[in-house]
């Protein structure tokens, strides 16, 4: 009893499926935890792990994978899966057994990796999900019968409602064990013939487990190019025989490569036949309805830009109250601190240092907020399949394929996700590119200095009756960010990376009402982790940036002069040359040093210093916009920032490499140092060049 | 017996699968993974609004791919 108690905790369980089965809400489900679902293949692309806790104490450890479709990996996201599944990896054990996620109304796909998983011999447990969808189009499938003719359990579940998973959890705390019904499937009799000779004398030279052997044949039988591959793998009597093998099945006229699959497939059939019935077909889907609108050849791109536009109207204006709420907050605060505590370098510390920096920087959570909320609404219809299929024809003037689209459009969240859904692009080259570009498309960590800059410089008004200028401009450095990613794809495309047009093949899932809440746990996630930087990171930024603004102290100085004596100053003033042709002076060249960590930093440095310039005139009860607007050189009579500068300023930010993160992933997923610094490089040289062109222009043009 | 191309067919038309004719093994796995193995029923469901890629229906799901992977698909028009 207790030996098996042992056993039972250090187990390991995969979980492995189709992608968009429903892998991860059933393993949030098991787990309680809080992995990222949305509506279309390729949401999960690393191995995600967790507890599960049984109702007698034991515990297991549930390992959440990328979907795939068969077993012969195509995309690195879908050898993340295989490889721990066949126990490839050093990381990860071999599982004890499977948990494999079958949705219930695309069963014939869905069926197709798990005969090939219960020709590995691999235990498994099958969850029959997304019933109610099935149920919905008409199909009713019976588990018992599935089963049977599986040989192994089946349990239907409804894991977005939590249906099913108790009795999933009793299965898996019982003995899994692999279907004694593997290879089922019958091949024409010559090929079974020479499959089986093959297997067995794999088994015999190369020493093959059963599994792996059969696996093996099936792969040299097939493939044009196996023999050629592993000419160094294989005996030369060996390779020989597959050659005659070869002859022999090509003069029969039969299609080495399709035959297996066409096999696998028939038998399929007649498992669906025998446990599927199917009441009703309806003709047009609800998702063909909504599709005949979004992918409409007029409408389609209207609605798509519709969608754009509405979301940057909701980060722009509806978040503009509750900002104004956590500004005025934070003034309070900072006045009531001031008004408690002896002044001296303690109270200006905690209010010029800490909540300035901190403040001027949580104001954004608001806009933050939403740009998760409506990202998180578009993952979760089903809409980002369709935006990569209307795409797709718009990337490949570009070299690349539909499915680069969705890397681009979760950078608007954040480059890191981006760079990492690049995983489902099977070509390398073509992954490199998307990689390289995405961090070009302007992301959250943009958002607080456009928004910042734009409030204060970019005057309200409107433009063609109903467009806002400041909204106007907030799209406008959004386009800037996507059109220098399409374009350097194209010339990444041409030059450095060169490779055949890519294939698109995508499955598009039906829509679905989204979840609202899980939408909003996500985004909420997303928004405590940005209050938590504000709190912990931006926090520590802010106190030693005090520090660096405020000393060394010079005697009877005005708080001005002060700052421009400081650290901080005189590093601002040693870069002040390199950016002076940006139009940009050694304030600007402060908050440009701090965002080589994080481009928020900028707002927050703009915060400390400008608390403390304006230190001595009282208690100010200014917004740090209209610091900023009202900010003269008093020596010059020139003032700090102009529209131009704002201009200028976000230009930068939009095409500048300023994220150690994601300089740090680059490094982790393309396995170098050369792409990262080569991203780093091409992107600060386009940054300081467009942002110099810009300006001269802007001279010009204001002259 | 006439084959055609899937990429002829127009939106609302069926076939039949008989052959994929690429020279990539690579895409045709896929694609015979996918599902289109001879004899699979395919239609047409719509192009995207540049006319590239198209939708299929086949074994009750929807898929896309590009006209050129399209045309290397054969099947035999299905009348009904
Ligand atoms: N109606 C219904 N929807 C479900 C069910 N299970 C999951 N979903 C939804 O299906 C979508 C896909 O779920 P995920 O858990 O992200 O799928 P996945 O298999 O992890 O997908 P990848 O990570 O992309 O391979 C989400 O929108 C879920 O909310 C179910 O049983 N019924
Ligand atoms: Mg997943």
């Amino acid at each position: 009893m207790f030996r098996e108690k042992v056993e039972l905790s250090t187990r390991y369980i995969a979980i492995i499926g189709n992608p968009n089965a429903g892998k991860t809400t059933l393993f949030n489900a098991l787990t309680g935890l809080r992995q990222k679902v949305g509506n279309y293949p390729g949401v999960t692309v690393e191995k995600k792990e967790g507890k599960i806790i049984f109702s007698d104490g034991c515990s297991a450890t549930l390992l959440d994978l990328p979907g795939t479709y068969s077993l012969t990996a195509n995309s690195p996201d879908e050898k993340v899966a295989t490889d721990v599944l066949l126990g490839r990896t050093n990381h990860t054990p071999p599982p004890n057994f499977v948990i494999c996620v079958v949705d219930a109304s695309n069963l014939e796909r869905n069926l197709y990796l798990v005969s090939q998983i219960i020709d590995y011999h691999i235990p498994v447990v099958i969850a029959l999900n997304m019933i109610d969808v099935a149920e919905k189009s008409g199909m009713t499938i019976s588990s018992k019968k599935l089963g049977d003719e599986l040989g192994v359990r089946v349990i239907a579940t409804i894991a977005s409602k939590k249906i099913g998973v108790d009795e999933l959890k009793k299965i898996m705390q019982s003995n899994v064990t692999a279907s004694l019904k593997a290879r089922q499937w019958s091949l024409p009799k010559v090929v079974k013939e020479e499959c089986d000779e093959l297997q067995t004398m794999l088994q015999g030279t190369q020493h093959l487990s059963e599994a792996d052997a059969f696996h093996e044949a099936i792969q040299l039988l097939t493939s044009p190019t196996a023999l050629s591959e592993h000419l160094d793998r294989y005996a030369p009597e060996l390779l020989e025989h597959v050659k005659k093998d070869h002859e022999r099945l090509d003069i029969l006229g039969i299609d080495r490569q399709s035959v297996f699959v066409e096999s696998r497939y028939e038998w399929i059939k007649h498992v669906c036949e025998a446990s599927r019935e199917i009441k009703s077909q309806s003709f047009e889907t609800t998702s063909d309805k909504i599709d005949k609108v979004l992918t409409h050849k007029i409408f389609g791109f209207v609605i798509f830009l519709a969608l754009m536009a509405m979301m940057f109207q909701a980060i722009f204006s509806w978040a503009n109250a509750p900002m104004e709420w956590i500004g005025e907050g934070f003034n309070e605060l900072e006045k009531n601190v001031t008004a408690l505590m002896p002044p001296g370098d303690i109270r200006d510390l905690t209010v010029n240092g800490a909540l300035a920096g901190v403040g001027a920087v949580v104001t954004f959570l608001p806009q933050i907020f939403f740009l998760f909320l409506f990202l998180g609404l578009l993952e979760d219809t089903g809409y980002m399949a369709r935006a990569a299929f209307i795409m797709d024809r718009l990337m490949s003037k570009v070299g690349l394929h539909g499915k680069s689209f969705i890397p681009m459009l979760s950078s608007f969240a954040c480059a890191i996700p981006g760079i990492m859904a690049t995983r489902t692009i099977e070509n390398r080259k073509d992954r490199l590119v998307t990689m390289l570009v995405s961090p070009l498309v302007s992301c959250s960590a943009r958002l607080p200095v456009y928004v910042l800059m734009i409030a204060a410089f970019i005057p309200q008004q409107k433009v063609l009756g109903i467009f806002s200028l400041p909204g106007l401009t907030l799209v406008s450095m959004y386009l800037l960010g996507l059109f220098a990613a399409l374009i350097f794809a194209w010339i990444f495309k041409k030059t450095l990376l060169k490779s055949d047009a890519p294939v698109f093949i995508m499955e598009l899932p039906p829509y679905k009402l989204p979840s609202l809440k899980t939408i909003i746990m996500h985004t909420w996630e997303r928004s405590y982790l940005f209050l938590k930087r504000a709190g912990t990171f931006i926090l520590g930024v802010s106190i030693v940036l005090w520090f660096l603004a405020t000393y060394p102290k010079t005697e009877r100085a005005t708080p001005a002069e002060q700052l421009q004596q400081s650290f901080a100053g005189q590093a601002g003033r040693l870069i002040e040359p390199v950016i002076k042709p940006l139009g940009f002076n050694w304030k600007i060249g402060i908050g440009l040093i701090g965002s080589l960590l994080q481009r928020e930093v900028f707002v927050s440095t703009m915060g400390t210093i400008y608390n403390i310039k304006d230190s001595d005139t009282q208690f100010s009860n200014l917004s740090l916009r209209q610091k900023m607007h009202d900010d003269i050189d008093p020596h010059t009579g020139v003032p700090t920032f102009t529209i131009l500068t704002a201009i200028c300023l976000m230009v930068y930010y939009v095409l500048a490499m300023q994220c150690m993160s994601t300089v740090a992933v680059m490094h982790r997923e393309t396995n170098s140092w050369r792409w990262p610094i080569f991203q780093i490089s091409y992107m600060t040289a386009l940054a300081y060049g467009t942002t110099f062109v810009v300006y001269r222009i802007g001279l010009l043009l204001t002259a | 017996m006439n084959k055609f191309s899937l990429n002829n067919l127009t939106v609302g038309e069926k076939g039949i699968v008989q052959n994929i004719a690429t020279s990539s093994s690579h895409i045709r796995q896929r694609l015979l993974e996918m599902g289109l193995t001879k004899g699979t029923k395919v239609e047409i469901v719509r192009y995207a609004p540049m006319g590239d890629p198209i939708e299929i229906a086949i074994r009750g799901y929807r898929l896309s791919l590009r006209r050129l992977e399209a045309e290397s698909v054969f099947v035999e028009k299905d009348p009904q």
